[in-house]
């Protein structure tokens, strides 16, 4: 038990930042207060007091309407549409003298209209009734007494539910872990669904559960969790759980989430804490933001000014039939005598002529109501889903690797993509393939790798060097695993120790080979070793380090293991390093380390991170390769790589000790402070290291991304690429993916200069800011210059502008300013921009330019990027499905964006406006007739057609041809979209354009 | 959701499936319009008809049709101011009598019309002012809810026929002779089957028709309703304000120069509206009427057609640039060169 003790305490060193004890200090006094007053009984869901508590099952419900809800909610959504509230007025009317048709006759467009829009409603929502049946019934073990585990469906769970959930199951609601299979009752998770990120995550039960290992420990268990309420926040919780009396904290690090999946573990005990809809995944979920489309906000417009027309014409008819029915009986003698003007209602009283014409002016209301096609929505929404088909069915935009067709998930947005102005794309997963591969190295000064990427042959191209043939033939060759694309013989297959500098070499591959957190996975049939790790870097430096003859094979929770080349014997042999401390990466750290103790009783610490924080804390001696490094890393820069450091130190124990004591005493500690603690302490060991070298590694460029750049640019549509990287690499991905060409003319706004550099680091923050500031609206000003004064001649401009120049670029003063220069721009790439940045210049441009904007992206961090432009397209990608739920399409591959905004956005765009052309045209011209004709009949509301001609006009004998136009009308053929791409052009200019094609 | 798709899709490829339809590739034709083309389709309209017209009109020539407007003259000279007051007081005589020569020998049959203008049948309230429902069967009678005000007497008797329409029948009577022999007039067969037959029945009866206030024309009481033709005639109201009615056939030829002396029973109120009456004397032919419309239309339409054929031929000859010429797209005409490559 003691042994077990001190493992556990290890572990929770390990990882330093994301876990550390608790006490009841701070936010958990607030448990019974207003907000946490959950009580969960756990182990007994039956007794009296929970069945008092009442909290709702586990019934999930994603439908929109219940059968109860339906006629009433579907109803008041219809009636929102103003063309529909005005022809039910009508049918309401229509039971009245003053309809000039039949009431059926009347009612029943309507209904038919109706009908079939619930009628959609109905089949969508059934279709999600069949996932919620599906998931509400999936079973789950549930403790049913006795130590006994049974299956029990999902729906049927209670609050207080002991759990088992088993390897690779997802959890059936959000449970507290009170224990795994695990001796350490650690569990690890995927939360794909919640977040998009593919990483695992760690979790860990309170000591106190943490022994129950068998199905029997549960007999007897009892205990009491005080939570808080039901929040939609997925990282933080607060809650008690009550064990013997005694009280303990519960943290995140113990909640798992339903809809999260458990990996790598074999089975877990968790009670059930929040059900259905009160879970974090339920609370979380909000609909999309609904997105209309221009065409139809412009229809909108053509519909008032229709009315407007109708009552116009209504109007005049009503002036002409007041004074024609005035008229009628004067001093007592009737003129139409045969009308009996003398004895008649009011709708006809000569002696009150003046009401009989406002009577007249409701007839004519709905006699002319032929003039708004009351088929028109539902007639759009039917051609727009048999596009959405077609979207979806188009072979050229599958997939074949993912087995992914394009999927259109709103199909309200068909036709917008033909309109796209700017689209604004992320850089890693979109344009490059987010496959990382290990392609070169420096070690001890010396570069090593002979693979070219994709920049260095678009560089090649563009100076028209030979160098491309020679490529392709030699990759042809070459045995490809994933992650790995490095060639070069004086290192490869072991031959490495006859290099110069064989022991750096081996401490640069050993580094590699445990400087990590990621988890390998043995395939029992094979045995060979796969990885998951927190990003494809970090995996491809594990491929790298066993493909070079460092295979990392095993981690546990002190110790990892790798098969080593021994330089002297040129044997593999086991080596085992016990794991001490991991000081985990971090966006503001941009590095991470591991300590760890050699079999030899050596501490080490390994380290690799950014070349910006890691040359500032090598050590005087460390210093060896330096220059020859730095002019590596420029060089792979150059070449599109992300290129990271690693260096090493020996520690000696007593200098160790101190870090550890002050380092544990930092993660225990409650403040809140407590990481920015702990990274100050780890900053103070992270010092001196040894330089080893550096590595690259490519994203390499997607299939077919220049050419569909290319193309889009010819469209005349713009490209911004918002990215996080850092500058050197963005330019360079620029190049290879011909955003940016030879000829350009580069503006580069960039706080990174050395003054604003020096700027940050002056104590007085506020003028440090402002004097960036200045700089940046300064660089812009330069810029607008250059773009004013520029002739074609010249070439075209390109904006390069870094995160940080962005924050000052898009506040409220200069945001105008940047926003013109940038749209003058041929291209924009945006670096090192966060999320928030993304979708800040997102609404920028939609706002203020006021063109039709197109994100593409795949992450989790482009969500905010994709639900702000008019069309958020993802890419179903390696980054999980975050980015492809908030999308409105999804494609599976950047260059399919050419044929979907080329050919399926151009024809669906054409045959929408037609189509609504179409639409109006033959109810203009069909209504008209009908004013024609009252002329004729002194303006009395008589219709000129039969009932029932007239109501079954709209809604059956001319629908077909309409619909028929809007779903396979091509002006042009696909090879011709594509051919000669066509610049796009607004819908102002188009609709009128395209309507005088019809006589009217 | 969860779980779903990553079972799904291994156990079966998303692919879609190829075909022609699925993948918009279905051969299709859009006709562009070349010179060749539009100049020969002008002038195949053309060539078709003007020829067409030309036939139209002479058949319309062929038509006898005489037409004589008696509302001004069939009131006594004495009249002439007050013509209202004439036709409403029942002790003037009505009758007047009418001659006119035939230009062109007629055949029969020859149908004779009267002519109303600025007569509203096609008001709301009179169209409506009808009980289909009467008409059709007896055991309707009480069926009156649309006729008023004319739909039952002082009494609360059903009138039948119910309704504006039948209670302002029109009245004026003529009889014909040609060379003070009397002409036959045939009132038999000018109301259309499907009236006769289905919609007035043969067991319903004129009952309290123009009692008291009184409209128009009274009808036998005796003749059941699907026999008065006239009244079927003037029931199926005419689409415009100036409308031709059948009022009977001759069924003899009519010589050139023959005179015909009509005596009209001028009873009928057209004065009040400010209306016209006429009578009308018309042959067939297998355009229907005399009917110059059809005929100038199609001359014109042809002859447009023929213009513009001609006018390109010319301009063609005289001013021809190349077929598909890009530079003439809107978006090339001010800079940038041909897209694509």
């Amino acid at each position: 038990m003691a042994g077990n003790r001190r493992k556990k305490h290890h572990f929770s060193r390990i990882h330093a930042f994301s876990c550390g004890k608790t006490s009841f200090k701070g936010d958990h006094s607030l448990i019974g207060g207003p907000g946490f007053s959950r009580v969960v009984h756990c182990n007994d869901p039956e007794s009296f007091e929970a069945s008092v508590l009442n909290y709702s099952g586990n019934y999930v419900r994603t439908t929109k309407y219940t059968l109860a809800t339906f006629f009433p909610k579907a109803l008041f959504e219809q009636f929102r549409r103003v063309a529909n509230v005005y022809f039910l007025i009508c049918a309401i009317l229509s039971f009245t003298p003053l309809s000039p048709y039949s009431a059926v006759s009347n009612v029943l467009p309507l209904v038919v209209v109706i009908g079939a829009t619930m009628g959609k409603e109905v089949l969508e929502d059934w279709r999600r009734k069949k996932q919620d049946i599906e998931v509400n019934n999936r079973k789950v073990k549930v403790h049913c007494g006795e130590g006994a585990f049974d299956y029990t469906k999902w729906r049927d769970l209670k609050v207080g539910d002991v759990v088992k959930v088993e390897k690779d199951e997802f959890f059936p609601a959000d449970l507290i872990l009170l224990s795994s299979s695990y001796e350490e009752a650690i569990c690890y998770v995927e939360t794909t669904n919640l977040d998009g990120e593919t990483n695992l995550k760690l979790k860990q039960a309170l000591d106190a559960t943490s022994n129950m290992h068998e199905d029997s420990n549960f007999q007897n268990f009892k205990a009491i969790i005080r939570c808080e309420d039901p929040n939609a926040n997925l990282y933080t919780f607060v809650g008690s759980l009550e064990l013997e009396e005694q009280q303990y904290p519960l943290t995140p690090q113990q909640l798992l989430l339903r809809d999260s999946k458990l990996r790598n573990t074999d089975c877990i005990y968790g009670a059930v804490i929040f059900t259905g809809r009160d879970t974090k995944v339920f609370q979380n979920s909000t609909g999309p933001p609904s997105k209309r489309s221009k065409v139809e906000r412009r229809m909108d417009k053509i519909i008032y000014f229709l009315f407007g027309i109708l009552v116009l014409m209504s109007f005049i008819g009503s002036i002409f039939f007041g004074i024609a029915t005035r008229e009628d009986l004067q001093d007592g003698k009737m003129k139409r005598w045969y009308l009996r003007p003398d004895d008649t209602t009011a709708y006809y009283d000569p002696k009150r002529a003046a009401v009989a014409a406002v009577l007249h002016f409701l007839t004519a209301l709905m006699l002319y109501g032929y003039l708004i096609p009351i088929s028109l929505y539902v007639s759009i929404e039917i051609v727009k889903i048999l596009q959405s088909i077609f979207i979806n069915q188009d072979l050229h935009m599958y997939y074949e690797e993912t087995d992914k067709p394009a999927r259109a998930r709103t199909s309200n947005l068909n036709e917008e993509l033909g309109q796209v102005d700017t689209i604004l794309s992320d850089k890693t997963g979109t344009l490059t393939c987010n496959s990382m591969e290990f392609i070169k190295c420096s070690i001890a000064g010396t570069s090593y790798g002979r693979g070219v990427t994709e920049v260095e042959r678009a560089m090649a191209r563009r100076k028209g060097s030979p160098l491309e043939e020679e490529v392709t033939e030699e990759q042809e060759d070459k045995a490809s695993i994933k992650g790995f694309n490095f060639e070069d013989e004086r290192i490869m297959n072991g031959s490495w120790v006859n290099e110069p500098h064989a022991d750096v070499i081996q401490k640069f591959l050993r580094l590699l080979a445990i400087c990590h957190t990621a988890l390998p996975e043995v395939d029992e049939e094979n045995g060979k070793i796969s990885y998951e790790a927190e990003s494809p870097d970090e995996a491809a430096f594990v491929i790298a380090a066993r493909e070079l003859g460092f295979e990392f094979y095993e981690r546990t929770q002190t110790s990892i293991s790798v098969h080593e080349l021994d330089p002297v014997t040129g044997t593999k042999v086991e080596r085992s390093y016990s794991l001490l401390n991991v000081l985990e990466f971090s966006s503001s750290r941009k590095r991470m380390s591991v300590i760890v103790r050699s079999e030899e009783g050596t501490l080490l610490l390994l380290s690799k991170g950014a070349d910006s924080v890691m040359f500032e804390r090598l050590a005087e001696n460390g210093r060896e390769f330096e220059e020859q490094t730095k002019e590596h890393i420029n060089e792979y820069a150059d070449a599109g790589l992300r290129t990271l450091i690693l260096a090493y130190r020996e520690l000696d124990e007593k200098e160790y000790k101190q870090f550890n004591e002050e380092f544990t005493e930092a993660k225990n500690s409650v403040s809140a402070d407590r990481e920015e603690l702990a990274e100050e302490i780890a900053e103070k060991i992270e010092k001196n290291l040894i330089l080893l070298g550096a590595t690259a590694v490519e994203d390499k460029l997607q299939n077919g991304v220049p050419e569909c750049i290319d193309k889009l640019a010819q469209a005349g549509i713009k490209l911004w690429v918002l990215t996080g990287d850092k500058m050197e690499t963005a330019i360079n991905i620029g190049f290879a993916c011909s955003l940016l060409r030879q000829g350009m003319r580069q503006v580069i706004i960039s706080s990174e200069t050395p003054e604003s550099k020096t700027l940050e680091k002056s104590e007085d923050k506020s003028a440090a800011a402002a004097a960036l500031k200045a700089s940046v609206l300064h660089q812009l000003i330069r810029g607008k210059e250059l773009l004013d004064s520029s002739n074609e001649s010249l070439g075209p401009l390109a904006l390069i502008i870094d995160g940080k120049s962005l924050t000052y670029a898009l506040e409220d003063d200069v945001k105008d300013l940047f926003l013109e220069l940038a749209i003058g721009c041929a291209s924009v790439i945006c670096c090192r921009s966060s999320p928030k940045q993304k979708a800040l210049v997102t609404r920028l441009v939609k706002t203020k330019t006021s063109s039709t904007t197109l994100a593409i992206g795949d992450g989790a961090n482009d969500v905010g990027m994709l639900q702000e432009a008019d069309i958020g397209v993802g890419i179903s990608g390696v980054e999980g499905m975050q980015a492809v739920m908030s999308s409105d399409i999804a494609i599976a591959q950047f260059r399919f964006l050419e044929r979907l905004l080329l050919v399926h956005g151009h024809w669906c765009y054409r045959r929408i406006s037609s189509m609504i052309c179409y639409f109006f045209y033959k109810n203009i011209a069909f209504g008209f007739t009908l004013f024609f004709f009252e002329a004729y009949a002194s303006f009395s509301g008589q219709p000129v057609y039969n009932d029932w001609f007239l109501s079954l006009y709209n809604v059956f004998f001319t629908s077909l041809p309409v619909i028929a136009l809007g779903v396979f009308d091509q002006d042009v053929s696909a090879r011709f979209c594509l051919k000669f791409a066509f610049p796009f052009v607004t819908v102002p200019s188009v609709i009128p354009r395209r309507c005088t094609e019809y006589p009217v | 959701m969860p779980g779903s798709d990553s079972t799904a899709h291994r156990s079966k490829s998303r692919r879609p499936k190829y075909s022609q339809f699925s993948q918009q590739e279905l051969p299709a034709f859009k006709l562009i319009l070349t010179p060749g083309y539009v100049i020969s389709t002008f002038i195949v309209v053309g060539l078709i008809f003007v020829p067409i017209g030309l036939i139209s009109l002479f058949a319309s020539e062929t038509v006898v049709e005489i037409v004589d407007q008696y509302d001004n003259e069939c009131i006594p000279k004495d009249f002439r101011d007050n013509k209202v007051e004439f036709i409403k007081n029942k002790q003037t005589n009505k009758s007047c009598t009418r001659t006119f020569t035939v230009p062109k020998q007629m055949k029969s049959p020859i149908f004779i019309y009267y002519q109303l203008e600025n007569f509203y049948q096609n008001h709301r309230r009179y169209v409506k002012s009808r009980s289909d429902k009467q008409l059709q069967s007896k055991k309707n009678a009480a069926h009156i809810r649309e006729c008023k005000p004319m739909g039952e007497t002082d009494n609360k008797d059903p009138i039948i026929p119910c309704g504006l329409i039948a209670w302002s029948l029109f009245n004026d009577t003529y009889g014909f002779s040609v060379k003070g022999k009397d002409l036959k007039v045939n009132k038999r067969d000018i109301a259309w089957g499907s009236d006769k037959n289905y919609k007035f029945g043969a067991d319903v009866f004129p009952k309290n028709f123009q009692v008291g206030d009184v409209g128009g024309k009274s009808l036998n009481s005796s003749i059941p309703l699907s026999e008065q033709e006239d009244l079927i005639v003037w029931m199926r109201t005419a689409a415009l304000s100036t409308f031709r009615k059948l009022y009977g056939k001759i069924e003899d030829d009519l010589q050139a120069n023959d005179v015909i002396t009509v005596v009209v029973e001028n009873n009928y109120n057209t004065y009040d509206f400010k209306g016209t009456k006429s009578l009308v004397l018309s042959t067939t032919s297998w355009i229907g009427g005399k009917n110059d419309f059809l005929g100038v239309t199609f001359i014109t339409i042809g002859g447009i057609c023929l213009f513009l054929a001609i006018t390109f031929i010319l301009l063609y000859v005289i001013k021809p640039r190349p077929l598909g010429d890009p530079s003439y797209l809107s978006w090339n005409r001010n800079s940038t060169p041909t897209p694509g490559r």
